[in-house]
């Protein structure tokens, strides 16, 4: 796999930002009380969604988390129509009923963000089974937490791809907590590429590194493309964050959380790309700035939409 | 028309379905090569191959959210249960994922799984292997219930569950499966309307609402009642979820009295359903206090099975005691 170029080294970057743009606005927003509900984010683990999604298309299909909000951003949700489904208006694309949790885009295969730990992977492995019997050339790609690999979700799913050689890579994000609770009390191995030897899937872990993942990444899709069946790959990252927004994380203490925040996938791409000349200063400023102003557009956007009207709660819930 | 058995209309349903879409696969454990535990796939994969019907690992969960991820991406899965007991070990994909992805997602997608169970007593196969569980899945949100009584309603129920868009699940009994009687042939195509009751047998002092093998139990019911003069209208609901309330009130609007019957167990069982709609709907209708028929609060016994089952006694001994009873 070649190096990825100038061009695309520039769109990771901007990818990267706006999904950490996407999220700290949703932050903010949540903790004025303008968006309700439960909000788990992602940040600190942006390299993945953004490296992976760059090798799929519309009709590649992805399974996303309840911190799913990076992979459909990188995936190329429309944010405009993503925030107002955050704000649970019906201009949403889950009309106002998903939320932050089940967010899908059923156009560019983003078949939803699943509020059961490890309940989309078996989902995506549907997804497919159903390219390989229409034997077209699509992918699925499941992504989970090293939490949701103590799920017989994950063990079922895996086990059945690779019995029918499914086209579909497994991405877990290592970031070292179930919820609240640290790997050492919930995974007896130390990275999850073990589990996959079970099952005869080949298996890679690798930094938070865009660059790194992406070259990881392309392979497995390679693999998943050409039919010679499932990969997975593990990217062991970190959580800034608790659980969900407002978790004060007295679980895992200060030092643990600073530790975390020390490592910034995005500061660290950000310095080797001006380090090797890729991009200038100003031109990263210019992309903070268009990215900036993109979101507070979806925001205002998803403020202007409407609330669904209570006499559609029952549409739509059979066909 | 042709004579046939339940169980092989089941095949016949499943294959000239599988003829007429080729989105139409066949997915569980034993279904290819072993054609089915109960036999309800013989010879699909012979006619099929691997690619149609699919052999899984022992993962219920697994093979029936793959089947949630193939339905959303156009295909249309026919997943097979082993036994209804086993449904527990994929609810989560029933429940939190099949019922809900058309309506959480916004209506973006259609989700077209038949989960295809037996269910019931009649094997000393004990509380395991034993269970009734409708109830469950008919107070979900999102799913459609079916049960079939005979040959010919198990082979237009399930071609009409296949072509539904929304998620099926589809009940079929263990102890019918042998069952003998007739059945459409293929040219007919014929399709049972899901949603809609089926009078088996007319009658004007009792309606008699039950599905699947309490049918006969009720038919049986019937015929012990008639030799004593009591005229009792048997109604095969076919459909639990939704269920057709019209033809049920209209029975209960004729007879004035009112009998459930099913073999799941008494409590919460899906005639305390149709009960409290009575209640609630026709109450005026009513002459006497409804009452239900179903097993005991209690494990399916391996040894004691005959006696937990319930019977055309036990409704013989309901319709008597609402007729002995007015309000």
């Amino acid at each position: 796999m070649s190096r990825p170029s100038k061009e695309m080294l520039t769109e990771f970057y901007t990818m990267m930002v706006r999904i950490r743009k996407v999220e700290e606005m949703l932050m903010e927003v949540f903790s004025r009380g303008e968006i309700p509900g439960f909000l788990h984010v992602s940040i600190g683990q942006e390299a993945a969604p953004t490296a992976v999604c760059a090798h799929l298309n519309a009709n590649d299909c992805i399974s996303t988390t309840h911190r799913g909000h990076g992979w459909a951003v990188a995936k190329g949700i429309e944010i405009r129509r993503a925030m107002a489904e955050l704000f649970g208006k019906r201009e949403g694309f889950c009309l106002g009923r998903s939320g932050s949790m089940h967010l899908a885009d059923a156009g560019i295969g983003i078949m939803g963000a699943n509020g059961i730990v490890g309940g989309g992977i078996p989902i995506a492995a549907g997804a497919a089974f159903a390219a390989q019997y229409k034997k077209t050339d699509h992918v699925a790609v499941a992504t989970f937490g090293e939490g949701a690999t103590g799920e017989g979700a994950f063990h079922e799913a895996m086990n059945f791809a690779a019995i029918r050689r499914l086209p579909m890579v497994f991405v877990c994000e290592n970031n070292g907590w179930a919820e609240f609770s640290p790997k050492s009390v919930h995974m007896p191995v130390e990275s999850v590429t073990s589990r996959a030897l079970a099952y005869d899937i080949p298996a890679v872990s690798v930094s938070n590194k865009v660059v790194e993942i992406y070259e990881a990444a392309g392979e497995a899709v390679r693999r998943a493309r050409k039919g010679e069946g499932p990969s997975l790959l593990e990217i062991r990252c970190d959580r800034w964050y608790g659980h969900y927004v407002g978790d004060a994380q007295k679980y895992r203490g200060k030092e643990r959380v600073e530790e975390a925040m020390a490592k910034d996938c995005i500061a660290d791409f950000e310095a080797e790309l001006i380090k090797g000349k890729v991009i200038r200063r100003k031109d990263l400023d210019r992309i903070q700035a268009e990215v900036g102003a993109e979101v507070e557009d979806a925001v205002n956007f998803a403020r202007q939409c409407t609330y669904p009207d209570v006499s559609e709660m029952l549409e739509g819930l059979y066909v | 028309m042709k004579e046939t058995r339940y169980i092989f209309a089941i095949k016949e349903a499943m294959e000239e379905e599988m003829d007429r879409d080729e989105n139409v696969f066949l997915i569980g454990e034993d279904v290819g090569l072993a054609g089915g535990s109960f036999g309800a796939s013989k010879g699909l994969y012979e006619k099929f191959g691997p690619e149609r019907v699919v052999d899984t690992p022992i993962s219920e969960l697994g093979f029936t959210s793959l089947a949630a991820g193939a339905a959303s991406c156009g295909l249309r899965p026919i997943v097979e249960i082993m036994f209804m007991d086993f449904v527990t070990c994929a609810m989560d994909s029933i429940v939190n994922q099949i019922a809900k992805m058309r309506y959480m997602f916004g209506n973006q997608y259609t989700v077209p799984v038949v989960v295809r169970m037996p269910e019931g007593g009649g094997l000393n196969a004990g509380p395991q292997h034993s269970q009734c569980l409708e109830a469950w899945f008919a107070h979900v949100p999102g799913l459609k219930v079916v049960m079939a009584a005979t040959p010919h309603d198990v082979k237009g129920l399930l071609k009409a569950s296949i072509r539904d868009d929304n998620p099926v699940i589809f009940i079929e009994n263990k102890t019918l499966h042998a069952m003998k009687g007739m059945a459409a042939d293929a040219e007919d195509d014929v399709v049972l309307p899901l949603g809609k009751a089926d009078v088996k047998l007319q009658g004007s002092d009792v309606t008699i609402v039950t599905a699947s093998r309490m049918v006969h139990e009720s038919l049986k019911a019937a015929k012990i009642l008639e030799q004593e003069g009591i005229s009792a209208e048997v109604v095969d609901l076919m459909t639990i979820q939704p269920w057709d309330r019209q033809t049920v009130f209209e029975s209960v609007a004729k007879t004035h009295r009112l009998v459930v019957a099913h073999e799941a167990v008494k409590q919460f069982g899906f005639g305390a359903e149709i009960a409290a709609a009575a209640a609630e709907e026709i109450m005026d209708e009513l002459d006497a206090p409804i009452m239900r028929v179903g097993a005991p609060f209690a494990p399916a016994s391996y040894s004691l099975e005959k006696y937990y089952v319930p019977s055309a006694d036990n409704v013989v001994s309901a319709v008597k005691s609402t007729l002995e009873r007015t309000l």
